[in-house]
């Protein structure tokens, strides 16, 4: 076991009163304080992630974009212009999910953000299915990567970079933009409006302690954990991973089948369709006391079972929710294994909460 | 470096002990263990009039982060509980050895104070 790695941001998270801990092999800020002032923040204003752990790959060559509509399951055609993002399953020909990414269209050709505990694996996966094709992928070492979320975070960034602010603010979602050697994209994983950034590693300090003088407070991995589970969004390794159908972890909206296109997985993929899919993704809500947490037993009384993937406190809405894997004939009621006693909860649509407020019925 | 008062008792599972002029023992659990669980969203306290072996469950503190259980740390019966708790659970985050307290006791056996941890030997306990 390596020492742990740190991103360019490690000075100023400890100077922040940051708690470390290890992520993915990286130290990474878990809470500055309180992970639920944390989340608040985000939900009524604006926060700013350390996601420098992740990693950015280009993607360049004259068969980069026949590659990457083998390589993953969504298809990067639909990307019509410079800057437009997708987001993606790499699956292997089970149709289980080696990773999940986003890949923008860039002027040269493509840029792939992937998870940071995949990276090696990705990678390995990447460069063995390239054989054959004229692409070179480019780890981007060199780049740090922040996000700036939260209702008013897309105004803190322009006040920082005002010689950018309208073309920051007329960015649409899922669109990105080249500002000289920084890239930043209308994207996130919290369910509010905001942006990602993608910034040389020597600019990320001082840009960092730059939001933080404009009012942007410090966000740890742990808000990021509650706000991208409100926002009914997946994490790698725990609501899917490579025994996973996508068609079973509420990935099908990303599954690009209607032409014929031959990618890895496809073939998998449509077996399971016509065998029939037995599982699919749901909330559950426990409005009581308690929490639900990953790996509880769901009990489907006369169906079958299921299990949780993710489960946490959910601090927008004052109760404990769920991202569950269950017997895709599940109604609208389940049972939890909550550490013995199988209490009632609600089978609901995700996500819970997207801008701030409780979205399912 | 955590709080770790001297004039009150301690056991490993981390929660502490005050002996009250009554001969009651107030319980809650430690700085250091509010540490360890991150935010609290629930507190779960035994019935009042309950009898509670050493050891035995007594409730369990939800956080963000993870369920634990709370133990009775010596045998007694339940004379009162934090019913602050309920509503505002957070203070056993911010008060850990005040107003976030959870139960009170009347010990079986008054005695079985003085087995326990004292400041400095749970102090080396956490490794504080």
């Amino acid at each position: 076991m390596s020492a742990a790695r740190r991103t360019p941001l490690y000075e100023e998270h400890l100077a922040a009163g940051a708690k470390m801990v290890d992520f993915a092999g990286w130290e990474m800020p878990i809470h500055y304080g309180s992970q639920l002032k944390e989340h608040n923040t985000v939900r009524t204003g604006a926060g700013v992630f350390d996601v420098s752990h992740m990693t950015v790959v280009d993607i360049t060559g004259a068969d980069a974009k026949a590659w990457l509509q083998k390589l993953i399951a969504n298809d990067v055609a639909k990307l019509g212009f410079t800057g437009k993002a997708l987001y993606s399953g790499m699956l292997n020909e089970d149709g289980g999910v080696v990773d999940d990414l986003i890949v923008y269209l860039a002027d040269d050709g493509y840029r792939m953000v992937v998870n940071a505990g995949t990276t090696d694996k990705d990678l390995a996966w990447m460069t063995r299915q390239a054989e054959g094709f004229a692409v070179t992928l480019t780890p981007r070492k060199d780049l740090a990567m922040l996000a700036v979320q939260g209702p008013a975070a897309v105004e803190r960034v322009c006040a920082a970079r005002p010689q950018w602010a309208d073309a920051i603010r007329s960015l649409k979602v899922f669109q990105g933009l080249p500002f000289d050697a920084w890239f930043v994209a209308r994207t996130g994983y919290t369910g509010e409006d905001g942006v990602e950034i993608m910034l040389p590693a020597g600019d990320a300090a001082a840009f960092f302690r730059e939001l933080l003088a404009l009012g942007v407070e410090p966000i740890g991995l742990g808000a990021r954990d509650t706000l991208r589970l409100e926002a009914g969004m997946n994490l790698y390794g725990h609501d899917m991973d490579e025994t996973v159908s996508p068609l079973e972890a509420g990935m099908g909206w990303t599954l690009a089948m209607k032409d014929g296109r031959d990618f890895i997985g496809r073939q998998a993929l449509e077996a399971k369709l016509a065998a029939g899919v037995a599982m699919r993704q749901v909330g559950l809500v426990l409005e009581g006391r308690g929490v639900l947490r990953e790996g509880q037993r769901v009990v489907v009384e006369g169906v079958g079972e299921g299990v949780i993937t993710s489960g946490t406190f959910s601090p927008t809405l004052g109760h404990s929710i769920a991202i569950a894997r269950v017997p895709f004939a599940t109604g609208e009621s389940a049972t939890v294994d909550l550490r013995g006693t199988l209490t009632p909860v609600r089978v609901v649509k995700l996500p819970f909460v997207r801008g701030g407020k409780k979205v399912f019925e | 470096m955590s709080n770790i008062p001297a004039e009150l008792k301690y056991v490993t599972s981390h929660e502490w002990l005050r002996l009250e002029a009554d001969g009651s023992v107030t319980v809650g659990i430690t700085e250091h263990a509010q540490e360890l669980l991150g935010d609290i969203v629930f507190v779960e306290l035994p019935k009042v009039g309950a009898q509670l072996a050493a050891e035995e469950q007594a409730g369990v503190v939800e956080s963000v982060k993870a369920a634990s259980d709370v133990y009775a740390p010596i045998a007694g019966e339940v004379l009162a509980v934090n019913e602050a708790l309920e509503g505002t659970p957070e203070l056993a985050n911010s008060e850990p050895y005040g107003e976030g307290w959870f139960f009170r006791i009347r010990p079986a056996n008054a005695a079985d104070l003085d087995s326990l941890l004292d400041a400095a030997a749970y102090a080396a306990e956490i490794g504080a």
